[in-house]
């Protein structure tokens, strides 16, 4: 193909330069900024270099939200991962069905993270909320304010119910685009349904599969609004992950330095992961 | 191997559909290598999907070597399917793949070992056993899901479902010749479905032409295109198709735009009176720059050359014909004479053969 260079289009790509460059870039640099001096007020400041990023490293309570939140990422992604597929398979191919289930499913996804947050933290309360009530009356002193395990357990629960729909929607629309004939060899080739689905399906949903696990692993590692409106991290620290951590540290005490190198360390952590994991799921692919 | 019979199997896919297959019966012999030809929508597709057990037909039987099979599912009745799309294991190797129909059927570990082996030589895949399937092209996927087909010891028959459509032009020939060998290696009992004429006519020995869910003919390759006993043969087959007039019978010749044609009377019995129709192909047609005996007269439209021979366009009359005229015979340049060769002058009512 005969490609022409026009120089203008660059004049097309502007605004959205513009627009990343303050959402993004600039506040990213004014981080870097903070992140290697001690502020004390508007125009008092002293170069610290790396002290702060030493500190930050050293910090035993950073450590403890770092093990929760890691703890917290991967129990969701082994829960919402097969349960989304397993969800995907289980759906309806025609009629009716298939619309009901989409909407079913997708209504979770269209509700907004501090009104989940509310949801839960009402339905979870034993006074007034059905859930609290319910386990109440069966026997147990479930108590997700008092009860660390309790406190999990809620928010496990809770961001199941927000994000399984995600990967059954993601897998659903793999699964639709598996051509039939797959299915038909397989059955002359007289593969049970589980070889259908270990040597058919699921090398099929690899690629939505990684792309639903990228999604999740990110978004459940920056998971903020939820556990502040229904626990606030506590009891204790059972429920303070990595963003709220850092909140408080910035908006909660205003230590403007040490929390920009906490920013910029999370940052990194989350963007290594998602490498090594997507290197991982796509590793297969070169051979 | 073995012998495939289909009596009077009909099949629609919903109640008030039309019948996509219609009341056919027919023998795959055992061995034999047939095709089935018609154009898109004729219900080839469905005929095979109802030999491999996808699909159970609305009405009919099915019986392989004889033993009834019109319920079994397809992995009992040990029929392999090779697809319009290659179908791989994209994250098995081609060993695993073809190993895969042999371990789902808990072959012992050694044997399934010699059965790949022996598969894989016979189709060139020996050196790419390691490799992973989905990095295979096209045409190699497709020889890989042969392969699958051809690898169960007890494979009653394999059917093919227009496996070069999506198959690179210049290796479809290979893929023909490695066909055609495995045939002979192994005697398979073959059905190969496509609407391409080329490939079925030099495929199989023996080839079902059909239409709209119906039989319309089946025959060797020679006796389609010398004998169509449909109309409809006459068109499909051939290239171009056969030329058609109408015309009358008087006596013992034939009537065609008020001119008259000799025709040997004891290829038919009498038909009586009424309307007919004159079929014979564009190869059988001899044209000439000078009147010859019972030669008719022709305007000439266009000439193109295709190669060994001219496809040359001529009006008779009204009536458009199509003459094929061998490289090195002189073309008459705006009349000419078109002879009618007796022997090769077929005869139809309401699109059947007189015979």
């Amino acid at each position: 193909m005969n490609r022409t260079e026009h120089p203008r289009a660059w004049w097309l790509v502007l605004p959205v330069l513009l627009v990343v460059a303050f959402s993004a870039l600039i506040p990213l640099m004014t981080v870097v900024n903070y992140s290697v001096q001690d502020i004390f007020g508007p125009g008092q400041r002293v170069f610290v270099g790396s002290e702060w990023f030493r500190e930050i490293l050293r910090d035993s309570r950073l450590h403890a939200a770092f093990g929760r939140q890691l703890m917290f990422s991967a129990s969701i992604l082994m829960i919402e991962i097969p349960l989304g597929v397993a969800l995907a398979l289980a759906m309806p191919t025609r009629g009716i069905g298939v619309s009901f289930t989409l909407v079913i499913l997708a209504l979770p996804l269209l509700v907004p993270w501090n009104v989940v947050g509310t949801i839960w933290q009402i339905f979870g309360r034993a006074d007034i909320g059905l859930g609290g009530a319910l386990l109440r009356a069966l026997g147990s002193d479930y108590n997700y304010a008092q009860n660390a395990a309790d406190a999990w357990v809620t928010l496990l629960v809770m961001d199941v119910w927000h994000w399984t729909s995600l990967v059954a929607l993601l897998g659903y629309a793999g699964l639709r685009a598996i051509p039939e004939a797959c299915y038909q060899a397989a059955h002359i080739d007289g593969a049970s349904r589980f070889a259908i689905f270990r040597h058919v399906e699921l090398p099929k949903l690899r690629g939505v599969l990684t792309i639903a696990l990228l999604l999740r692993l990110m978004d459940s590692f920056v998971i903020y609004t939820e556990p502040f409106v229904l626990t606030g991290g506590g009891p204790g620290n059972a429920t303070t992950f990595l963003s709220q951590y850092l909140t408080k540290m910035a908006v909660g005490q205003f230590d403007l330095g040490p929390a920009a190198a906490f920013s910029l360390i999370y940052f990194l952590v989350i963007l290594a992961l998602c490498f090594v994991l997507f290197s991982f799921m796509t590793a297969g692919d070169e051979r | 191997m073995a012998r495939i019979d289909i009596e009077d199997v009909a099949h629609r896919y919903t109640a008030d559909a039309a019948w996509a297959v219609d009341a056919l019966t027919h023998s795959f012999r055992d061995g034999s290598a047939s095709a089935i030809l018609g154009p898109s929508g004729c219900g080839k597709t469905t005929l095979l999907s109802i030999l491999s057990g996808l699909l159970h037909p609305t009405r009919g039987t099915l019986r392989i070597d004889g033993r009834e099979a019109t319920g079994l599912p397809p992995r009992q009745r040990k029929i392999a399917q090779v697809f319009q799309f290659p179908v791989v294991y994209e994250a098995m190797t081609v060993f695993e793949n073809l190993a895969f129909p042999l371990r789902n059927g808990g072959m012992a570990k050694d044997e399934v070992k010699t059965r790949v082996k022996a598969t894989a030589e016979l189709l060139g895949l020996t050196a790419s056993l390691d490799r992973r399937a989905s990095g295979l092209s096209a045409d190699e996927q497709q020889i890989v899901s042969l392969g699958r087909g051809l690898i169960r010891p007890d494979t009653a028959a394999l059917l093919l479902d227009e496996p070069l459509t999506v198959i690179d032009p210049l290796r479809r020939w290979e893929i023909r010749q490695k066909l055609r060998h495995v045939h002979q290696e192994t005697n398979a009992t073959l059905v190969y479905v496509t609407h391409d004429q080329t490939e079925a006519l030099t495929f199989a020995d023996e080839v079902v032409v059909m239409d709209q869910g119906r039989v319309m003919q089946v025959g060797t390759p020679r006796e389609l295109f010398e004998t169509p006993k449909h109309a409809f043969v006459g068109h499909f087959i051939g290239s171009p198709g056969m030329n058609f007039l109408p015309c009358r019978l008087a006596g013992r010749e034939l009537l065609v735009d008020g001119h008259r044609l000799p025709v040997d009377r004891n290829a038919f019995t009498d038909p009586g009176s009424g309307e007919l129709e004159l079929g014979i192909r564009p190869e059988f047609l001899e044209l000439a720059r000078e009147e010859v005996d019972g030669a008719l007269p022709v305007r000439i439209r266009s000439a193109s050359a295709l190669g060994d021979h001219h496809l040359v366009r001529v009006a008779l009359g009204e009536r458009p014909l199509q003459v094929r005229v061998p490289d090195g015979t002189p073309i008459p340049t705006e009349c000419g004479f078109l002879r009618f060769p007796p022997e090769w002058i077929r005869l139809y009512r309401d699109g059947r053969l007189l015979t």
